[in-house]
């Protein structure tokens, strides 16, 4: 006999379970009758995201932008770099050690630096894009490497030539590895902004998500702070899922990773 | 037809030989010649060179020394590889691309169009009998429909040769049999010529026109047999005696041919 969880629509039982959570959460706090500004329960949470949305939308929607303006940088420039390492092997010898030093040196310690050379925002646009852009280079790399030998071949001997090798053989089969860069990617630019703006603080001119948050925290607002983080994971949750709607829709017909678990 | 005039010459091999950066010796003095209409089987225990005998001939490798020459010419260039068609050992199709453009793909590639080639595509996949899976994925498919698929593809640009390096290795008794009779059929429809990779004695028997056997270490050739073309190939063949004394012969030498690299 299957477990009646394990026969409901597989968004279902994490859903309930986070449900769960929040319903535990909300009655802690309302019979433990702990003060908002040291936990907030939900429904407050919900209130102040409703009562604050002069504040906080117009902070996610800089936020967002400078998300999505770093994730688009660092997917062309990823691609870009990783097309010129797969066409010149000797560039990516001179130039991927450095792209592993920006990779291992924390995000967190180089912001301060940009934020000082760099005006504000593109301080913020930078540091967003360097965090997103090795995932992409690092994947799009490999799956352009990792092209089945016999398919090389087969081009070879019907006399392809290099530009159809790369764009009707290598390309394609180095489409998961890339899609798989943009998931991380994506996440990461997120990431990547918000640390940027912690670090930049006030001095932007339009101040986001994570400023926010640091502003609310030096005023005690407690709520505030819960409601802005509850938009930057929302925010989070949806790059993911797009990301790998279009991973899968891409997918669909051929990569194991886009079959779906249903037998 | 063809016994009355002497067939052309498609391959010739003078004395090639075949060594690699770091030293090894892979062929020593491989010489033969495959005319129109023959089926040539290389036949011979693993580590042979087999294969690289067939990859010199592609023109995916060069010759070490020796001379190999197509009939256009000396090797090897584009131009005289359109003449010839590969199969290799796995079906090796585009796992992103359904059969059709699997199939389309050597067209692709000399900047023909889909729409032009379409009726010569959906023909090629009639003959392997794969016409109801134009659109089907190379996931979704068998073994064998993959390595149909892959045969229809070699046949695709009608070449005069046909190079097939162990296609069936990886599939099971029944269907091996089946594609061999489907192959037989497509040469008599064709009038392609073979050289035909194999390690199995019988399909070598049944397939040939001709069983050249190998040795390793150096690969080289140690003898030729020459299977009776006018045999009819069919199941009555395969059962009968000429066959299983055909097979008796190719297995002394190839017992010898084995045991000559110890």
């Amino acid at each position: 006999m299957r477990h009646w969880l394990s026969r409901l629509p597989g968004f279902f039982p994490p859903l309930l379970v986070f449900l769960a959570a929040l319903g535990l959460w909300e009655a802690i706090v309302r019979v433990a009758a702990i003060p908002p500004y040291i936990l907030p329960a939900p429904s407050l949470i919900v209130a102040t995201l409703y009562n604050d949305r002069a504040i906080l939308f117009p902070a996610l929607w800089i936020t967002v932008e400078i998300t999505f303006g770093a994730f688009l940088a660092a997917t062309l420039g990823g691609v870009l770099l990783a097309l010129c390492f797969a066409r010149w092997p000797w560039a990516e010898r001179c130039f991927l050690p450095f792209a592993i030093i920006l990779q291992v040196t924390p995000i967190v310690a180089i912001a301060p630096l940009l934020v000082i050379y760099l005006d504000a925002d593109s301080a913020v646009l930078t540091c967003a894009f360097l965090v997103a852009f090795f995932p992409i280079l690092a994947n799009t790399s490999l799956g352009l490497a990792a092209t089945d030998r016999m398919l090389v071949d087969l081009f070879t001997f019907y006399g392809a030539s290099r530009s159809q090798m790369l764009w009707w053989l290598r390309w394609p089969s180095g489409l998961p590895y890339f899609l798989g860069g943009l998931r991380i990617g994506g996440g990461l630019a997120l990431i990547g902004a918000i640390v940027a703006e912690l670090a930049a603080g006030a001095a932007g001119k339009g101040a986001g998500l994570a400023f926010r948050i640091t502003e609310a925290g030096y005023r005690l607002n407690i709520p505030r702070m819960f409601a802005g983080l509850t938009l930057i994971s929302l925010t989070g949750i949806t790059i993911f899922f797009l990301l790998s709607a279009v991973s899968r829709l891409l997918l669909r017909h051929w990569h194991e990773s886009a079959r779906s678990s249903e037998r | 037809m063809m016994q009355n005039e002497p067939a052309r010459i498609l391959v010739s091999l003078r004395d090639v030989s075949k060594v690699y950066r770091n030293g090894t010796e892979a062929l020593r003095d491989i010489s033969f010649e495959v005319r129109q209409g023959e089926c040539v089987t290389l036949l011979g225990p693993s580590g042979c060179g087999k294969s690289t005998v067939l990859r010199l001939i592609a023109g995916l490798d060069p010759v070490s020394s020796g001379v190999l020459t197509h009939e256009r010419g000396e090797t090897v260039g584009p131009d005289s590889r359109c003449d010839m068609g590969f199969v290799f050992q796995e079906p090796a199709l585009m796992p992103w691309a359904n059969v059709f453009d699997n199939v389309f793909l050597p067209l692709r590639l000399i900047g023909q169009r889909r729409k032009e080639t379409r009726s010569k595509i959906e023909a090629i996949l009639a003959q392997v009998g794969l016409s109801d899976f134009q659109k089907a994925y190379p996931n979704q498919l068998s073994g064998g429909q993959r390595m149909r698929v892959s045969i229809a593809r070699a046949l695709v640009r009608d070449p005069a040769l046909l190079l097939l390096d162990e296609p069936f290795a990886a599939l099971d008794e029944i269907t091996r049999f089946r594609l061999n009779d489907d192959l037989l059929r497509l040469r008599e429809t064709f009038g392609t010529t073979f050289v035909f990779i194999t390690h199995s004695i019988y399909e070598s028997v049944y397939l040939s026109s001709r069983i050249l056997v190998m040795a390793a270490a150096p690969g080289r050739i140690v003898e030729e047999i020459a299977i009776d073309a006018s045999l009819e190939r069919d199941e009555n063949f395969r059962l009968g005696e000429t066959y299983l004394a055909y097979c008796r012969k190719v297995t002394r030498a190839l017992e010898y041919a084995s045991g000559a690299r110890v």
